[in-house]
């Protein structure tokens, strides 16, 4: 048992530090709440890129630096911190290369991640539709076979990177005849291809992260078909396994919670900081503790993948979790801030760049998103702990 | 970063579930909540036998030189069986610290004996004001000649009893600051001035009322330096709390388990209840929280067994760990419907000691203010 990083492990940390310091410094970003998911700069993720950051722990011989996965999580945690807006790589990093050094073939390896980990692929997550949310596997878009190709009809929401993506990691039914969990297969297209609408979804905090996406006889080659056919729910379940194994759902709008501890220290009520309030400081102690047990968990997660295994369930329980203190954080920021809580982030009088305001209504989606709360308790409960489903 | 026990402590852990689930079955548990002295000594020689009680003292004290990580698994296992008796007033309370504050002839004295189990210990700390606090600490042992003469009430304290020593923390001296001119003094707890009331408690854990009057304790009984006891007490109420979330943790543990069983095999409306999306968010809830409680208060001892500075990290431990056992138990007691609210089932043991440990050496308040202070607020 061992509950600190090693020497170069604490020099990694410190040498992303000095990296975002040096960002922020040049203004390159502000630091931002979801930046993960909300924040899209070709040129953050170039530099991200050069440094070797993006596919940290691949095999080298794709372009991956063959580090740990604690490496990766100590990255993880230090873009989070600073709000860094890593969207444009961050789904391809986290889950579709994994997917694709997992299932995809030799020249798919090739031909895909060099192009991920030089910060060119922005890879958008094509899963849920308007009738297939946490019932992925009733999902209609239609791969039909057709000599070389396969023509792609349906539409998808709620993708991940929409308008910035290059290329669209697509769930769709090749077996209409089959039961649905066995007729679905994934697929790697480019977005530039003909028959492809891409319309921007303006979500609750006024944000465009996500998008729809229309297929309408896209024909896309047999070689980029991922994996098995018809295998593509069960190869879909692992990748869900590492989009929620990270401490995004922690660390998603960290810098309000820097943000108002400073602004309980800095703001005066009756001559005292608000962070002598008894009732404030309990609060933030409270948030810190839930914090620190959000961010075992989510260690307890680093440390199953780094030993070879999908942590289906470890995972689970720790976003069900870890959304839950994301949520809390939002919700007390407001609390605190009471009447300011209200302000937007380019209202006069808006405290702390209207994180608050901005994050509340996105902490909504928290919970939802990558897999409903309810849906993770169910893999904790049938998969972790073997209770029946009847 | 690594959460995994070593091999040898997944030995001792293995051999303590095995040990404890053969010879502290509930019947035992329940004889010693109703008996007086509250433990049995068979069992008590037994454990001192397999060198539990000095598991951590080093060898020349008839210690085991373990770490305090090591002591941590095998009290999660205490925890999880229920076990009965003073080991935690006398190893952790009052051994622990006369390891940490004792002079050699002291630790000469004391040690040996605490570890082949022929001495009780405990820790006569909290008073009527019910707080972990400095200016709490209002028993006075006021000088005279080469000895002391303690008057005043402790309150809460656990084992007194039966123990044949208490580490008495009292005030010495009256300073401008209540941290200051505080005393810990070793008293033979079989001093007739000294009055045991045990109290009925919830937990049937013989916690005592303890009236000194007129007690003499000659000046060598100090423990660590005249009127700087309190940094001494300090470190035991944060070495004692985490070890009282490693019992929690087992306690937790266990209820877990068992409610998941439960949920597996009691069946209603013709399926096991198990099969219901609310039985199962609510296991899914506890299981959440005991993996919570188990690294955070295993992150804690490991930080104590490094010796590195932890307030923080106890602080997290044991406000959650308390908060997270009500959280359980609360959910298995609605799992288990009305046969875990009767006497005679196995819940109503961890019901009654998880609320116990929750109040004990700080409750959450207690701790999130000191996580305030850490996080600099």
């Amino acid at each position: 048992m061992d509950f600190k990083f090693s020497e170069e492990q604490e020099k990694f940390r410190q040498e992303v530090r000095d990296f975002l310091e040096e960002e922020l410094r040049q203004g390159t970003f502000k630091p931002s709440c979801d930046a993960w998911i909300q924040g899209y700069s070709p040129e953050f993720t170039k530099k991200v890129a050069q440094k070797g950051w993006i596919g940290l722990t691949w095999p080298k011989e794709y372009g991956g630096q063959e580090r740990s996965h604690i490496d990766r999580f100590i990255l993880t945690e230090e873009m989070l911190r600073y709000g860094a807006p890593a969207a444009c790589h961050w789904f391809a990093d986290r889950q579709v290369g994994g997917a694709i050094l997992y299932y995809g073939t030799e020249e798919q390896k090739r031909e895909l991640l060099p192009k991920i980990v030089r910060g060119e692929a922005y890879v958008g997550l094509g899963m849920s539709e308007p009738e297939a949310g946490s019932d992925l596997a009733s999902l209609q878009t239609r791969a039909v076979e057709d000599g070389d190709d396969y023509i792609i009809d349906g539409q998808k929401m709620w993708t991940s990177c929409g308008m910035f993506m290059n290329y669209i990691y697509l769930v769709a039914r090749t077996d209409p005849e089959a039961p649905k969990h066995r007729g679905i297969s994934e697929f790697i297209v480019e977005t530039k291809l003909p028959g492809i609408t891409i319309t921007p979804t303006m979500d609750i905090t006024g944000s465009t992260a996500w998008a729809e996406v229309f297929f309408d006889g896209v024909r896309v080659p047999k070689q980029y078909l991922i994996g098995e056919k018809n295998r593509g729910f069960y190869q879909i379940l692992n990748q869900l396994a590492y989009e929620r194994a990270g401490l995004e759902r922690l660390m998603g709008n960290y810098p309000l919670f820097d943000a108002i501890i400073k602004f309980t220290k800095e703001t005066k009520r009756n001559g005292e900081p608000l962070s002598q309030d008894t009732l404030i400081r309990h609060k933030l102690a409270q948030l810190q503790i839930e914090f620190e047990v959000g961010r075992l968990l989510t260690y307890r997660v680093v440390l199953v993948i780094e030993e070879g295994h999908t942590p289906n369930v470890e995972a689970s329980m720790a976003k069900a979790y870890c959304t839950t203190f994301e949520q809390h954080l939002a919700s007390l920021a407001t609390e605190i801030l009471g009447l300011y809580g209200q302000l937007l982030a380019d209202s006069k009088w808006a405290p702390i760049l209207g994180m608050a305001a901005h994050s509340y209504l996105g902490s909504k989606g928290y919970s939802l998103q990558a897999g409903t709360s309810e849906v993770l308790r169910n893999i904790v409960a049938t998969r972790g702990l073997g209770l029946p489903t009847q | 970063m690594n959460l995994a026990l070593s091999e040898e402590q997944e030995m001792l852990k293995k051999m303590a579930r095995d040990f404890l689930r053969d010879k502290c079955p509930k019947t035992l548990v329940k004889e010693m909540e109703e008996s007086e002295k509250g433990y049995p000594p068979e069992l008590w020689q037994e454990m001192a036998g397999l060198g539990w009680m000095g598991l951590v003292f080093p060898e020349k004290y008839g210690g085991g030189n373990m770490s305090f990580l090591d002591l941590s698994v095998l009290l999660e296992e205490m925890g999880r069986a229920c076990l009965p008796g003073p080991f935690f007033s006398t190893v952790v309370l009052g051994g622990l610290t006369i390891l940490n504050a004792g002079t050699e002839e002291q630790k000469q004295k004391y040690l040996p004996k605490i570890a082949n189990g022929q001495t009780i210990f405990t820790l006569a700390l909290t008073e009527t004001s019910a707080k972990y606090d400095a200016t709490s600490i209002s028993v006075k042992a006021k000088a005279n000649n080469n000895d002391y003469i303690i008057n005043g009430t402790k309150l809460f304290v656990p084992d007194a009893h039966i123990a044949d020593y208490l580490l008495c923390v009292a005030r010495t001296s009256e300073q401008a600051e209540a941290e200051d001119g505080i005393t810990i003094f070793l008293v033979d707890a079989k001093n007739p001035s000294i009055n045991y009331t045990v109290l009925k408690t919830i937990a049937n854990d013989k916690l005592c009322e303890v009236v000194f009057d007129q007690v003499r304790v000659p000046r060598e009984n100090i423990l660590g330096q005249l009127d700087q006891g309190w940094s001494v007490v300090q470190k035991v109420i944060e070495r004692a709390a985490v070890a009282k979330c490693c019992e929690m943790v087992g306690g937790i543990q266990q209820v877990l388990e068992m409610t998941v069983d439960y949920a597996k095999e009691r069946k209603q409306f013709d399926r096991p209840i198990g099969s219901f999306q609310v039985i199962q968010h609510y296991c899914a809830n506890m299981a959440t929280d005991v993996d919570g409680s188990r690294f955070s208060t295993y992150q804690a001892a490991w930080m104590l067994s490094e010796e590195l500075p932890c307030a923080k990290e106890v602080a997290i431990a044991k406000a959650w760990a308390g908060e997270a056992c009500g959280r359980v138990i609360t959910l298995a007691h609605q799992i288990y419907g009305a046969i875990g609210c009767t006497a005679d089932h196995d819940l109503q043991f961890y019901t009654r000691r998880a609320k116990a440990a929750e109040v004990t050496l700080g409750d959450a308040d207690f701790y999130r203010e000191i996580v305030a202070r850490e996080m600099g607020l």
